[in-house]
C-alpha cells in the first residue's frame, strides 16, 4: 500500500475472477457482470477455460465500462483469486494501486501479497462452513456469498442482484430464498468489517438502453432458426458445440406443429465431420436448408466436400467459430486463423464466400442471410465466428426481423416451368451472372432429371473431359463468384475527421477493440480512415479504399495476416502497403495493443522516412 | 459416359406397368463398364425390380460414391436425380436428402471400397441411424477403377489377378449390417437374377435401413481362380438360404405354395413377401440366429445368400426425429420463421 494510490474509478474498471473450473463459479460470476448491467452499465464479461471439465484453472474477467468499450481491455484493476493454483500469477497481474480479493480463512505468508495493492480479505469459508454442512452446498454457496461481498465493496444495489436470483430461479422459492440469503451473508460481512466502498465503484447509469446480452453462438443459432435452416448436422467441437445446442433448444421451442407435436426440423449429431457436411450437402441438394457448425479442424475434414459444394454448387452453410490452430491448437482460446482455410477450401481452383459478423446481432443478421446467399449462388456460405464472439455474453442492439421478408430460394426451376418448355441446363448461365437453375429431385415425371456429380461435365449436366467444356464451365464459376460481390454484406467505412493518408482495415471480433483504439490513436495524433471488411469476395470499395490511402493497416487476430494475404492476392496491390497488425497469443485483441502497434509504426514513418527510403 | 446416344424409340407391343411405363422408362444411359461385368446384371436387377413394383422413375433419388459401382446410377432410372457424390460418403449424403423430403425413394449404390474401406463408418453409421434407405453394396472384393488393388471384402487367402494373396482379414459387410441393426438385410449374386430382383423390390417396400450385399465379379480383375469373388465361385459357394416372391398389396396371390415350404411376411406398407424356403430351419427374423448361422458357414467357405434379416415393423429415423410429414423441403417461412413479435420476447428476455 506504500508507493501507490488506490485505483479510484466509478463505472471504468476490471475486475477478474480466477477460479476452479467445475466449482459452480459460473453462473455467480456472470450473475456479477448481469447485475452490473442493471444499473444500466454496460459491461464486457470473457470466459478464459481451459480445454478439461473439472480441476484445471479457470477465470472469468468482466470489464465495467460505461463508455461502452466491449473489447478485452487488458490489465485487472480487481482480482477476486479464488485459485490456489494460479495464486503467484493472479497477484501479479493486478495494476499497481489495484485490488485483490481473497479467502482469507487459512491465514497466508505476507510474502504471497504486493505491497502496492489492496489487499481485501474475507473468510468466506469459515463464513460458509459455519452456515452450511453440505460439501456441495458449501462450494456453490461460497460463490454466492463472494457475491454479496462484492456488492459491498463496490457499492452496488443488492435489490438489482435480488431481482436477478429471482428471475433465475422463478418457482423455486427454497432456491431463490437460499441464495438470497447467501448473498446477504457476504453483503453483510463486508459492511461490518471492511471499508465499504472501495475506490472502484458501480453507479447506476443509463448506458446500456435497450441492447440485449447474448452468446454469438446462441445468436447466430437464432438466426438460422429465422433464416428457415431445417438440417442440421453437426460433430461437438469447442468452440462451436454451442451452436447445434442452441439451434437444437431454440427449435424445441418454436418449431414444433403445435397440433401434432411433430417437428419441423430434423438435427442429427453426426459420426465425425465428413458426415455432418455429407448430411448437409445431400439435405441442400434436396431442397433443405440445411447447415453445420464446426471449428478448425472440422473444416479440415470436411474440405473434399466443400469442393464438391462449389463443383457440383450445392449449397451449404457452415458455421466455423473459429479457435487458435493449427492442429489442436489451443482449442479454448481466440484467434481469426482460417480466413485462408476457408477461402480456397479444397483441391483445385475454389474460392468461397465468407461472412464475418461482428457481434452477436451480426451472427444474427448474418447466419439468416446465409441460407439466402447458399441458395441464391448455390455454393458454400462460411459464417466466421470466432471464440470470443461465439463463446462470450455481448452486449449488442437487438436482433430484429422484417415480418414480410421471404426466403430466396435462389434458381429453382419448377415442373410448371418445365412444362412451359424452358430449357434446362444445370449449368447452363442463362442471364449472365453466372448462376444456373437447378431442379430438386422428383420434380417431374420426364423433364428436369439430371445426374450430380464432382466430375466436370458440359451445360447440360452430361459427362466430358473436353477442355474447352471444363474451362467454360470455370470460367462460368468465376463470373459468379463476381456476382456474390454484390450480394454478399458490404464493407463499412468511417472517416477521420481530417483527411488522411492512412488507413485501417478489420473485421470480426476485432470491432470493439478497433473501435476503442481509434480514440487512443486519436489522442496521440494519429488520424486513421476505418473499413470494416463483412465478408469475401471483397466487393470493390475494398479497392478503392486502398488506392485511396498511402498506407493500411490490416488489423487481424491470426500470425501470418491472413485477411491481408487475401486482400493482396484477390486485388493485386503492392503488399508493401498492407502494413500487418497481428495479434495472436489466443486471448482477445485489445484496444492498448492496437493503438500502441498502429501508433509507433506511424511515428515511425514520420521520424525515418528518409532513411527508410534509402535502406 | 455418354458418347453414345441411346435411341428413345422402342418396340409399340412392349409391355406396360400398372402404371403405365414401359421397361425401357426404368433405363438410363448406356454402361460404360467392362462387357459381362456383374454390376450390369444389378443395374438390370434394379430397372426391373422398379417396373415390377410400378415406381414413378422420378420418385427416386439414387445416390452413390466413387468406384465403379458407383458409376451405375448413370445406366438405370434416366428420370430420377442421381448424385454421384464423394468416395466413401454416400450414406451422408443420402440420410441428408432423406432428412430433406422423407416422400422420394432413396436408392443408395455403392461397392465395397466405397463401403466397406474409405466409407466404412458411414456405411455404419447409416444404418445404425435407421435411415430409410434401400443401401446396395456391389461387392467385387477389388478396386476396378484403380485396376485391380484388393479390397476391404476380399477374404483372406483369395488371390488377386497379379497373384498376391491376401493376408487380410475380410469385412463381412451382411454380419455389419446385422450387429448395427439394419432391418432388412440380404446377400445375393448378379448372377442370380431370379433372386435379386424380388430382393431389391422387398427392400424398396421395406420402411428402414435395408442392406443388400450383392456379389458381383469384377470381369476384368477378380474373375481367375484363386479368387473368392469370380463367378465361378461364387457359383460353386453360393448356400440360398430362400427365394423370395414379392407381393404387392394390390397383387392376387398368383402362385401356388406347398404347404410349409412358404413363409409369408408382411411389410409396414402392406406388401406380402413370400419367402419360399430353401433351408427349412432357417428364421429371417432372427436376428441372432442369422449371425449364427452367418459365422457357421463363413467358417465352411460358404456364401450365404437370400433373405438373412427382416423386421416387418421397423421405425424409421425421421419416426426417431419426430419429424413433420410433410417434406421439410417444401416449408417455408411462414411456418419456419417464428417472426418479429417472438424475437422481441426474445430481445426482452436478454435484458
Amino acid at each position: 500500500m506504500s508507493d501507490k494510490k488506490p485505483i479510484s474509478s466509478v463505472n471504468d474498471f476490471v475486475v477478474r475472477f480466477a477460479n476452479v473450473n467445475g466449482s459452480g463459479s459460473a453462473s455467480a460470476n456472470e450473475m456479477f457482470a448481469r447485475a452490473i448491467l442493471r444499473h444500466g452499465v454496460p459491461v464486457s464479461p470473457r470466459n478464459i477455460f481451459p480445454s478439461n471439465i473439472q480441476g484445471l484453472p479457470t477465470w472469468y474477467e468482466v470489464r465495467v465500462t460505461e463508455d461502452g468499450h466491449l473489447g478485452a481491455r487488458g490489465g485487472v484493476d480487481m482480482m477476486v483469486a479464488m485459485n490456489p493454483q494460479t495464486w503467484d500469477k493472479d497477484v501479479a497481474g493486478i495494476e499497481p494501486g489495484g485490488y485483490l480479493f481473497y479467502d482469507s480463512t487459512k491465514p497466508m505468508p505476507s510474502t504471497k501479497f504486493r505491497d502496492n495493492i489492496t489487499v481485501i480479505g474475507v473468510p468466506l469459508t469459515a463464513i460458509t462452513n459455519s452456515t452450511y454442512t453440505d460439501p456441495r452446498q458449501r462450494q456453490l454457496f461460497k460463490n454466492i456469498i463472494y457475491l454479496g461481498a462484492l456488492s459491498a465493496l463496490l457499492d452496488m444495489d443488492p435489490k438489482l442482484i435480488e431481482q436477478l436470483i429471482g428471475e433465475q430461479y422463478k418457482g423455486k422459492e427454497k432456491l431463490l430464498s437460499s441464495n438470497v440469503h447467501a448473498l446477504h451473508l457476504g453483503r453483510d460481512w463486508a459492511l461490518q468489517n471492511l471499508k465499504c466502498p472501495i475506490g472502484l465503484r458501480v453507479k447506476k447509469s443509463d448506458k446500456v438502453g435497450d441492447r440485449i446480452f447474448i452468446e454469438g453462438n446462441s445468436a447466430a443459432a437464432l438466426g438460422a432458426v429465422y433464416g428457415g435452416a431445417t438440417v442440421c448436422a453437426w460433430y461437438p467441437i469447442t468452440p462451436s458445440s454451442s451452436v447445434a445446442e442452441a439451434f437444437t433448444a431454440h427449435c424445441k421451442k418454436y418449431r414444433h406443429d403445435p397440433e401434432t407435436g411433430k417437428a419441423k426440423y430434423a438435427i442429427v449429431q453426426g459420426e465425425d465431420e465428413l458426415a455432418s457436411i455429407g448430411i448437409v450437402i445431400g439435405a441442400s441438394w434436396n431442397g433443405a436448408r440445411a447447415f453445420t457448425a464446426t471449428s478448425g479442424p472440422g473444416i479440415s475434414l470436411m474440405t473434399e466436400f466443400i469442393g464438391l459444394s462449389y463443383f457440383a454448387e450445392i449449397p451449404a452453410v457452415i458455421m466455423n467459430i473459429q479457435r487458435a490452430g493449427p492442429s489442436t491448437g489451443m482449442p479454448t482460446r481466440t484467434q481469426q486463423c482460417d480466413i485462408i482455410a476457408c477461402a480456397y477450401a479444397s483441391h483445385g481452383d475454389t474460392k468461397h464466400v465468407l461472412l464475418f459478423p461482428e457481434d452477436p446481432a451480426e451472427a444474427f443478421e448474418f447466419a439468416a442471410a446465409a441460407f439466402d446467399l447458399a441458395e441464391r449462388l448455390q455454393t458454400t456460405i462460411f459464417l466466421m465466428l470466432d471464440l470470443d464472439i461465439g463463446m462470450n455474453h455481448r452486449l449488442c442492439r437487438p436482433l430484429k426481423w422484417d415480418d414480410a421478408k421471404q426466403y430466396d430460394r435462389g434458381k429453382v426451376m419448377t415442373a410448371e416451368m418445365l412444362d412451359e418448355g424452358r430449357d434446362f441446363g444445370r449449368y447452363l448461365d442463362v442471364d449472365g451472372d453466372g448462376i444456373p437453375y437447378r431442379t430438386y429431385p422428383g420434380t417431374h415425371p420426364t423433364k428436369g432429371s439430371y445426374f450430380t456429380r464432382g466430375t466436370s461435365r458440359d451445360r447440360y449436366a452430361r459427362y466430358s473431359e473436353e477442355g474447352s467444356v471444363y474451362a467454360d464451365n470455370m470460367q462460368r464459376l468465376m463470373r459468379k463468384f463476381e456476382t456474390a460481390q454484390d450480394l454478399v454484406p458490404r464493407p463499412l467505412q468511417a472517416n477521420a475527421e481530417r483527411p488522411t493518408k492512412y488507413g485501417v482495415i478489420y473485421f470480426g471480433s476485432t470491432s470493439p477493440a478497433m473501435d476503442e483504439a481509434i480514440g487512443l490513436l486519436e489522442a496521440r495524433g494519429h488520424q486513421l480512415d476505418r473499413l470494416r471488411i463483412r465478408a469475401f469476395p471483397f466487393h470493390s470499395s475494398v479497392a478503392s479504399f486502398l488506392a485511396e490511402h498511402d498506407f493500411v493497416y490490416v488489423v487481424e487476430q491470426n500470425r501470418d495476416s491472413q485477411l491481408r494475404q487475401l486482400i493482396v492476392n484477390e486485388n493485386g496491390i503492392d503488399p508493401v502497403r498492407l502494413v500487418p497488425i497481428v495479434h495472436y497469443d489466443g486471448s482477445p485483441i485489445t484496444a492498448r495493443f492496437i493503438a500502441k502497434a498502429i501508433g509507433d509504426h506511424q511515428d515511425h514513418l514520420k521520424v525515418t522516412p528518409l532513411r527508410k527510403a534509402v535502406s | 459416359m455418354t458418347y453414345i446416344a441411346k435411341p428413345k424409340f422402342h418396340h409399340p407391343s412392349l409391355k406396360k406397368n400398372e402404371l403405365g411405363y414401359t421397361h425401357r422408362d426404368y433405363e438410363g444411359k448406356i454402361s460404360t463398364l467392362c462387357a459381362g461385368c456383374g454390376h450390369d446384371s444389378i443395374t438390370a436387377s434394379i430397372i426391373e425390380a422398379c417396373y415390377e413394383l410400378s415406381i414413378e422413375p422420378h420418385r427416386v433419388a439414387k445416390i452413390s460414391g466413387i468406384g465403379c459401382s458407383s458409376k451405375t446410377p448413370d445406366y438405370f432410372l434416366g428420370n430420377s436425380h442421381g448424385f454421384n457424390s464423394v468416395h466413401g460418403r454416400m450414406p451422408s449424403v443420402l440420410t441428408g436428402a432423406n432428412l430433406a423430403n422423407r416422400d422420394l425413394i432413396y436408392l443408395g449404390v455403392s461397392g465395397d471400397g466405397d463401403s466397406a474401406s474409405i466409407g466404412f463408418g458411414q456405411f455404419a453409421h447409416s444404418i445404425r441411424r435407421g435411415v430409410n434407405m434401400t443401401y446396395i453394396v456391389e461387392n467385387n472384393g477389388v478396386y476396378g477403377l484403380t485396376k485391380g488393388q484388393f479390397s476391404a471384402t476380399a477374404d483372406r487367402g483369395s488371390k488377386s489377378k497379379k497373384g498376391v494373396t491376401n493376408t487380410d482379414n475380410a469385412i463381412d459387410l451382411v454380419a455389419i449390417a446385422l450387429q448395427l441393426g439394419a432391418t432388412f438385410v440380404a446377400r445375393s449374386f448378379s448372377g442370380d437374377k431370379t433372386q435379386l430382383v424380388p430382393l431389391i423390390a422387398a427392400a424398396i417396400r421395406h420402411k428402414g435401413a435395408s442392406f443388400i450385399d450383392v456379389i458381383s465379379p469384377c470381369i476384368a480383375f477378380n474373375n481367375h481362380a484363386g479368387s473368392t469373388k469370380s463367378f465361378d465361385y461364387v457359383r460353386e459357394h453360393n448356400d440360398a438360404v430362400n427365394r423370395l416372391d414379392v407381393l404387392v398389396g394390390r397383387d392376387p396371390i398368383a402362385v401356388d405354395y406347398a404347404p410349409g415350404t412358404v413363409q409369408m411376411v408382411e411389410q409396414h406398407d402392406g406388401s406380402k413377401i413370400a419367402l419360399r424356403k430353401i433351408d427349412a430351419d432357417y428364421d429371417p427374423h432372427d436376428r441372432l440366429g442369422a449371425q449364427t448361422f452367418l459365422a457357421r458357414h463363413a467358417a465352411k467357405g460358404q456364401i450365404v445368400t437370400g433373405l438373412l434379416y427382416v423386421d416387418p415393423d421397423a421405425e424409421d429415423l425421421h419416426e426417431h426425429l419426430n419429424t413433420v410429414e410433410t417434406p421439410l423441403n417444401t416449408l417455408e417461412a411462414d411456418t419456419l420463421c417464428p417472426g418479429s413479435a417472438v424475437l422481441d420476447k426474445i430481445n426482452a428476455s436478454l435484458r
